[in-house]
């Protein structure tokens, strides 16, 4: 009866815990996978507080399963019985006042120290990378303001360097959030927001806004690709050189370069090394230089292949709802489908004769797949 | 509620039937309440102030548009509206109804005088360029001012509608918690505009 | 006691001249009556009942929200439509549903439990209660008339500028919550005369019951809170009306600003929603034990210690915003204190079944399980409190996991049981006991289905206010579980309401005491007559009613509630009832539209009509009329009209 009844009670909540033990907790995008010194910092102050709360959970759950077994009453005469009407009792009050405080203060303490080690303003210095990210409604502008060039979407750190990353926004709030390398922090117009953070292994860690910017919130991801050294160089190295790269002499390529003037795209795209001597695109809207070596589409919603790239040039609306890039073609338009492959094969032309070269690496994926 | 043992003693109020837990007047404990959360109020349009001075992308900022001295004359006024409001309330307690009648219409008659310097001044400010879209000064200035003049115009208001309600229904020394409530709330919008003044006025000038 | 024959002379208690600008009403039943009434009792059904009924809307919300999340790339609800609803379910719960629900048991058993006739102003009373419907009202109407709000329960700025949000949907929240606020304000000042003026002889502060002393607490809190918000709202209809600058980043406006004066008001909120909660819970747990609540006065002095320190953490709602890290460890330390005193009364409250007789009918169930879910939620608490975690799970569903915890699991459970405990009392009829328990055990564990998964799927990456999710990284598996757990919990909840309605039409009847219970409102009958009390009740002891029943279970010397000698000729004075605060709140309601269409020759109308109302309710008077005092006869009762 009342026993049942509790045991029932306990298996609401131990239902939770095969629930929870069932679930993975690695993966790109993980607090609790950390791959860095921050992230794992602040993990570690997790960890530290859910060990304090099992004491907390089991002396008042132990309790409160015990003074329902024992003094529950069993029959109706029990229940009208009246037992000892104590008050209350000031040693114990003393005393379940001061194990919490205790316990707060075992949290308080490597609290303030993280806070203090990982929350400081800091200058980025000659050893650090210094990037300087913006939200826009809905995606991430990056510039190596020590490289002097602009990507979006996908910041490409060296291992094991400091990154200062100074934060903006274009328009509303966002919020830079890499969760295997560190927390979030957000991107206020008008704030001078920074975050800084190492990453200690290569790899692809996934990063998402976080902070509600309307309409495509959901679809405004990134990515973090840390690399060793050298091919960090290699990278930030074509970069600097795209405006010089060689033109290709694929035909197709070439009717896609042509093709993203006619259609409109570099009014708003900008493309270093799209023509020589010209500038085009504006930095409000992503920069698509060396779009080739991107390992994703509209910040970071699919992998970047011809077939994702296709079906976002052919209706971007469908991919990701609200955002500003209008559809080129109307559905029965004949020559949509060459001049898309046209496009594709442009853009991803883009910064790839560094990976034909083999000077170029792109990582895998962190958390496993 | 059947009655065990009754204990007798006939409790102080009971016997109107108007018992009260707290020697303070119904009306005049809800006024000093909502008076805390104005508090609240102005304490926010004042902090909204104070984080936006000095922040004004352009001018007019204040040095260029305020004049102490002509406000000083207005505080001046509102400071004496509130010792005539102390004397209309001496006045009802007495049952003196005229003198009660004749400093009750002063002070609104002074807070109307105030609240004249106040349009002047606004209408001032905005032929010197300081409107409400023009600079975060203007922005939080007039809101701020603004929010405090509504304040003195509901009072004079209410002080003028005592006044002509007492021709209609005469008042008398028993009614006088409902002037004494108009006083506490008269005293407190003298008070904040003290407050103000300071803030805005005084400050941009030591 | 014969009922004493007495003449009864004309009306008005007090010398204030009144004049009566038309014919009072006087219904007793029908739909006039309750649109006039002034009686608390009335007033508390109307919250209670329009509490219910947002409740069920915040749960579609919710429903809808989860059956898009049920799997990613789901296109049942685009990316505009998700924003609404997250928007509306935060709002309604929050504002609509559980504010009043908390405020519709305070007006309700606030008097009886004092041993008052009513609240100090039963027409400001009336008028918290319109201006609170017709502002849901109004809220509600944006759905067919361009759109709900989108930006969030808490709308941070500048997502609500004209530039960025062109549309209604935020003006309907700003001017919504600028007018429903002034209703919350007024009852908070009505309780706090009520509890401080109102009291019965001998009925001392340390004698008044948890629940009247937390809706103390919780009205303090709010006279100080909610003006920060409507100051913060003010600014941003300016913003958006006259083209004032105070969020605009352009003229130099800080949008940091709003968070500030938003969770300013938004902290203290949540401690407005949960302290009438903590007291409910302080009800029922001493009757369903039949021992006194242990340490009483360190719980009331917790209560106040939260409600003071409820003003000291706002910030930890933005410890990512950049504040700086001395910033950040004065709002984790202050944040961490304000764990402690809550910590005391899950203690205390343990102590208060220990070595009781405990009858696990369904209040003390729900009594039971928000015990483990709050203290559940208040260990998570903790943990967000740090903010180098806080950086990791701000803005993911580990948050929702924790407030849903808390909000939902505390306050949400805890006015469950003070709805089960509470019914007989208001309806005079029993809610039936294997129904209640049904549901008891659907709502728990879809509740657990629900919101256990969202801290796993927050650790690992997922945000909130999320119209999809990326795919392969783990988010799949916690979004169908949680979506699972809202089929069930969804029967649980239509259980709890067929029980409602059940009880309503052919509960057994209840009695005067049903559960045995301590306190004054289970001293008067099921519901309680009109004028709540025959004779003015005398207390010496807290538990009054306890004490009279059982003294000799009580130590020392205690000398047992009486009645007095019943009143004079006077008897007791009933209010009259009125249209006007009806109408003062359709003048709102007017005010608001007129507002928001920009139209201020409206505008000025309706602020006309609101004088012309305030006139006519100021010369209106108290009215009413007396009933001689002493005990009546049930018919007797009845004739005089009562809830």
């Amino acid at each position: 009866m009342h026993v049942r009844r509790w045991l029932h009670r306990g298996l609401a909540i131990a239902v939770s815990v095969p629930l929870i033990a069932a679930c993975e907790f690695s993966g790109p995008q993980s607090a609790l996978d950390p791959s860095g010194p921050v992230a794992q910092a602040q993990k570690d102050l997790f960890v530290w507080t859910l060990w304090l709360s099992v004491p907390v959970m089991v002396g008042v759950f132990g309790v409160l399963v015990y003074v329902l077994l024992r003094f529950r009453a069993k029959n109706a005469e029990d229940e009208s019985s009246i037992p000892h009407q104590t008050h209350g009792n000031f040693k114990l009050e003393i005393a379940w006042t001061i194990i919490p405080v205790i316990l707060v203060i075992l949290i308080a303490v490597p609290t303030v120290r993280t806070i203090f080690a990982t929350e400081q303003r800091v200058e980025a210095g000659p050893d650090d990378l210094a990037v300087h990210a913006t939200g826009y409604q809905w995606w991430f502008k990056f510039d190596y303001l020590d490289h002097g060039f602009t990507t979006a979407n996908e910041l490409i750190i060296p291992v094991g360097t400091r990154v200062v990353v100074s934060l903006d926004s274009a328009d509303v709030l966002h919020s830079f959030w890499v969760p295997s390398l560190a927390g979030k922090r957000d991107m206020i117009p008008n704030n001078d927001n920074q975050v800084w953070f190492v990453a200690d292994e290569p790899g692809t860690y996934y990063g998402q806004c976080a902070e509600l910017c309307l309409g495509a919130h959901a679809y405004m991801r990134f990515r973090v690709i840390a690399m060793e050294r050298a091919d960090y160089d290699g990278w930030i190295a074509s970069f600097q050189n795209a405006a010089a790269q060689p033109v290709s002499a694929d035909p197709l390529v070439e009717r896609g370069r042509v093709l993203v003037a006619q259609k409109g795209c570099v009014a708003c795209h900008t493309i270093d090394g799209y023509a020589a001597g010209t500038e085009v695109g504006n930095p409000d809207f992503p920069s698509l230089t060396n779009f080739g070596l991107r390992t994703t589409v509209g910040a970071a919603i699919a992998d970047n292949t011809p077939e994702n790239l296709a079906a976002w040039l052919r209706d971007p609306q469908a991919m990701k709802p609200g955002n500003y890039m209008p559809t080129l073609w109307s559905a029965d338009d004949p020559s949509r489908e060459e001049e898309i492959e046209a496009i594709v094969a442009y853009l991803l032309s883009l910064g790839r004769d560094g990976l034909a070269s083999g000077q170029l690496t792109l990582g895998g994926v962190h958390g496993g797949q | 509620m059947s009655a065990a043992t009754a204990s007798t003693a006939v409790v102080p109020g009971m016997e109107s039937g108007h018992y009260r837990s707290s020697k303070l007047p119904d009306v005049k404990l809800m006024m000093w309440v909502f008076l805390a959360s104005d508090i609240m109020f102005f304490g926010t349009l004042i902090g909204t102030y104070l984080v936006y001075k000095g922040r004004s992308l352009t001018g007019p900022y204040p040095v260029d548009v305020l004049d102490v001295p002509l406000t000083t004359v207005s505080t001046f006024v509102l400071l004496m509206s509130s010792f005539l409001m102390v004397l209309a309330l001496h006045a009802l307690r007495q049952d003196d109804i005229a003198k009660f009648r004749l400093w009750t219409f002063g002070v609104a008659f002074f807070g109307a005088i105030f609240l004249g310097f106040q349009v002047y001044e606004f209408a001032h400010f905005v032929d010197l360029g300081l409107t409400l879209q023009g600079n975060l000064f203007g922005t939080t200035f007039y809101v701020l001012t603004g929010t405090h003049g509504v304040h003195v115009t509901i009072g004079v208001i209410w002080l003028l509608s005592i006044l002509v309600h007492s021709y209609v229904k005469p008042w008398t020394s028993k009614d006088d918690v409902y002037l004494e409530v108009a006083g506490l709330y008269w005293h407190f919008v003298d008070i904040v505009w003290i407050v103000i003044f300071t803030i805005i006025y005084l400050v941009e000038f030591v | 006691m014969a009922v004493s024959k007495v003449t009864i002379p004309a009306p008005t208690p007090d010398s204030m001249p009144t004049a009566g600008l038309f014919t009072r009403p006087t219904w007793t039943t029908g739909i006039g009556s309750w649109l006039t009434t002034v009686d608390h009792k009335r007033l508390g059904l109307l919250y209670i009942g329009a509490s219910l009924m947002f409740l069920a809307f915040a749960s579609i919300e919710a429903f809808l929200i989860r059956l898009q999340l049920a799997a990613p790339g789901n296109t049942l609800l685009s990316p505009d439509v998700y924003n609404q609803m997250f928007t509306m379910h935060g709002v309604t719960m929050v504002f609509l549903a559980i504010m009043p629900l908390g405020i519709g048991f305070a007006n309700y058993f606030v008097p009886l439990q004092i041993g008052a006739r009513d609240l100090a102003f039963p027409r400001l009373n009336a008028f918290g209660f319109w201006v609170y419907f017709f502002g849901a009202v109004f809220l509600y109407s944006s759905f067919f008339l361009g759109g709900a709000p989108d930006a969030g329960w808490f709308a941070y700025a500048p997502l609500t500028s004209l530039s960025n949000n062109p549309g209604n949907g935020t003006d309907f929240y700003m001017i919504g919550l600028l007018v429903g606020g002034i209703g919350t304000l007024v009852t908070a000042m009505n309780l706090i005369v009520t509890i401080v003026s109102m009291r019965a002889p001998g009925m001392t502060m340390m004698r008044v019951p948890v629940f009247t002393w937390m809706i103390l607490v919780t009205a303090f809190l709010i006279i100080f809170a909610f003006p920060p918000l409507t100051i913060a709202l003010l600014q941003v209809i300016f913003d958006r009306t006259f083209g004032t600058l105070f969020y605009v980043p352009e003229g130099g406006g800080m949008p940091i600003l709003w968070q500030h004066l938003f969770w300013i008001f938004g902290h203290p909120e949540v401690y407005i929603i949960v302290l009438p909660a903590f007291g409910v819970i302080s009800e029922v747990i001493p009757t369903f034990s039949r021992k006194p609540l242990f340490g009483y006065p360190v719980v009331i002095l917790s209560g106040i210690f939260i409600g003071f320190m409820g003003f000291a953490v706002w910030s930890h709602h933005m410890f990512t915003t950049g504040l700086g890290p001395v910033v950040n460890t004065a709002f984790a330390l202050t944040s961490f204190v304000i764990g402690i005193p809550t910590g005391i009364k899950i203690f205390n409250w343990l102590g208060t079944i220990w070595g009781g007789k405990v009858r696990f009918a369904t209040p003390m169930l729900y009594a039971i399980a928000f015990l483990v879910t709050f203290t559940l939620g208040g260990i998570t608490g903790i943990m967000l409190a740090v903010p180098p975690f806080d950086a990791q799970a701000q803005d993911s569903y580990f948050v929702v996991a924790h407030f849903h915890f808390a909000m939902g699991g505390g306050a949400l459970l805890a006015f469950f049981a003070g709805l089960y405990y509470w019914f007989p009392k208001m309806t005079g009829k029993l809610l039936d006991e294997r129904l209640g328990k049904t549901a008891f055990w659907l709502n728990v564990v879809g509740f657990y289905l629900i919101f256990v998964p969202m801290h796993v799927v927050g650790l690992i990456g997922m945000p909130r206010r999320t119209q999809t999710y990326a795919e392969g990284i783990g988010f799949e598996l916690p979004n169908l579980l949680s979506t699972a757990g809202t089929f069930v919990m969804g029967v649980g909840l239509t259980l709890l309401l067929i029980n409602i309605v059940h009880g309503f039409l052919r509960g057994k009847p209840a009695g005067n005491d049903p559960w045995d219970a301590r306190t004054l409102e289970w001293a008067v009958s099921s519901p309680p007559p009109h004028h709540n009390f025959d004779s003015q009740p005398v207390v010496n002891d807290r538990d009054a009613l306890w004490v009279q029943k059982y003294p000799e279970s009580v130590h020392g010397e205690r000398v047992p509630a009486s009645a007095s000698e019943p009143y004079d000729a006077v008897g007791i004075h009933m209010p009259g009832q009125s249209w006007y605060p009806f109408f003062m709140g359709l003048a709102l309601m007017v005010f608001s539209y007129a507002l928001l269409y920009h139209n201020f020759w409206v505008v000025g109308i309706s602020v006309a009509m609101i004088f012309f109302f305030t006139y006519a309710w100021a010369l209106e008077g108290v009215g009413g009329h007396h009933l001689p005092a002493g005990p009546r006869t049930a018919d007797q009762s009845r004739k005089e009209g009562h809830a």
